[in-house]
């Protein structure tokens, strides 16, 4: 087997309030999964995104990314290695203009002149805001700045894409263009989200996080039908909802081996 | 954000005052400033002499009059000082209008009046005529320290962000029955300043937590560079 591209071992972490947010958790993502990360608030969902790239680090346990421990002294790499992008676009796009907002993370890293300009321009074609690039992006709309936030992240070249809660404020309309351009992406994805049929949509494969611990992993398909498992942990499924009755479903999924 | 591009200091424009190069203004201004605070509150031509040199800058750059004379306003709480200064101030009195005022009192007041009024509208001339990312680029020229920079950065880019946040927050106010403007209910307006700081000082961690995951290590880039030349 290959080394995963997230591996997370044994991962327990307390705040320093004394509150443990996690108790052991273990998660394996390989290359080219799209897996979503379930469970209930306070389930300590984001505590476990903000260990992926170290702003947070283990209590107990180690995370590790392509083979690469999440360390201070890796924390450049790992940086470029784990693309984060937050819930709240107004928190992750401070620049003057989407442009410089994109140059930001390459320029961390130490990127230039052209090569520069040319990953910039890539990203936001990929994300379909190419035209807005010299606007400020607080004159954007929620869905254009989601994008533009997925964009900032994109253009490091990350091994693996977090999201946290992609869809949450955005119409229906911006939901489907964002699933467009994750669907178009060639990454390796784990999104955090309450967005039941989104995870259905776009993640072939499911993880459950409850209290601090890994309670379910497996088909997304087969998660959302297991009607026990699903009341066991605090999951509901939108009013009228089905996974069954969607054509295609219950096919689609299959895990990499 | 009704200011269309740019913020709502900014007045469009393509004039050659518009066209000058941010750190040259910036300068300018300094000196002007400078010269203005030392000129002596009794020679009264000098003011004159700035403020025609200042009415010729705002003509040239095209801003309306009307457009400043609204903004300077901020001038009031000076303004208010200044009108006291006569009447508290020591030395011998002089009547007017039945008032007995102090005589460097008045001089003090007016040099208050003039020197902050030919301030506020050189500031916000060269506001009107400087897109904010411009100004920023301009001090850094100017050698400012970066990091005072990024903070102003920072400021302009979430003034919007937190002043929404406040309307939201009174615009929920109100519709629970509160009226803001009331000082019965000042309190409660205090209390959700004191919130709105709490909510701004954690925003400001999480916009810190998303600069360092993308590698921010304490100096911000000079992405703006080479964009601002073919702008």
């Amino acid at each position: 087997m290959t080394v995963p591209v997230l591996d997370v071992r044994g991962l327990a972490h307390a705040y320093p309030d004394g509150h443990q947010a996690l108790f052991g958790v273990d998660l394996h993502v390989h290359r080219g999964e799209s897996v979503a990360l379930l469970g209930p608030n306070g389930a300590g969902k984001t505590t476990l995104v903000l260990h992926l790239n170290g702003i947070l680090t283990a209590g107990a346990g180690s995370v590790t990314v392509s083979g690469l421990p999440v360390e201070k002294s890796n924390f450049r790499e790992i940086r470029r290695r784990v693309g984060i992008v937050f819930q709240d676009p107004d928190d992750q796009l401070f620049m003057g203009t989407v442009r410089e907002d994109v140059a930001f993370g390459p320029a961390n890293l130490g990127v230039r002149g052209p090569a520069l300009d040319r990953q910039v321009a890539d990203a936001l074609e990929q994300v379909g805001m190419s035209e807005h690039a010299d606007r400020p992006p607080h004159h954007l709309s929620y869905g254009q700045r989601r994008r533009v936030a997925v964009a900032t992240v994109l253009v490091m070249e990350p091994e693996i894409l977090v999201l946290d809660e992609p869809t949450s404020n955005l119409d229906p309309a911006s939901r489907r263009e964002l699933a467009d351009v994750l669907r178009s992406l060639d990454v390796t994805v784990l999104m955090v989200t309450h967005d039941l049929p989104y995870a259905l949509e776009l993640c072939p494969r499911s993880v459950v996080l409850h209290d601090g611990q890994v309670v379910a992993d497996g088909r997304t398909y087969d998660l959302l039908t297991d009607h026990e498992l699903m009341r066991r942990h605090r999951l509901e499924l939108p009013f009228g909802f089905d996974p069954a009755t969607i054509p295609g479903q219950s096919g689609i999924g299959n895990l990499p081996a | 954000m009704g200011a269309g591009h740019g913020h709502r200091l900014h007045f469009h424009g393509h004039s050659r005052v518009h066209r000058a190069s941010a750190h040259l203004k910036i300068a300018t201004l300094v000196v002007f400033m400078l010269l203005v605070v030392a000129t002596p509150n009794e020679w009264y031509g000098a003011f004159a002499g700035w403020l025609l040199l200042l009415l010729a800058v705002v003509a040239l750059s095209g801003v309306p009059f009307g457009y400043l004379a609204k903004r300077m306003v901020v001038e009031v709480p000076f303004l208010v000082f200044a009108v006291l200064v006569p009447f508290v101030a020591e030395g011998p009195r002089v009547e007017v209008w039945g008032l007995s005022l102090s005589e460097p009192g008045l001089l003090a007041a007016w040099g208050l009046v003039a020197k902050g009024s030919l301030g506020v509208l050189a500031a916000l001339t060269l506001a009107a005529t400087t897109q904010p990312h411009e100004a920023l680029a301009g001090l850094r020229r100017l050698r400012m320290p970066d990091l005072m920079v990024q903070i102003m950065g920072f400021m302009l880019r979430y003034l919007d962000v937190v002043s929404a946040e406040m309307r939201r927050m009174t615009t929920a106010m109100r519709s629970r029955g509160c009226d803001p403007r009331s000082p019965r209910h000042w309190p409660v307006l205090a209390r959700s300043l004191g919130a709105l700081f709490i909510r701004s000082y954690e925003r400001g961690e999480r916009v810190h937590l998303a600069m360092l995951s993308r590698g921010y290590d304490g100096a911000l880039p000079d992405v703006a560079q080479p964009h601002q030349a073919d702008r």
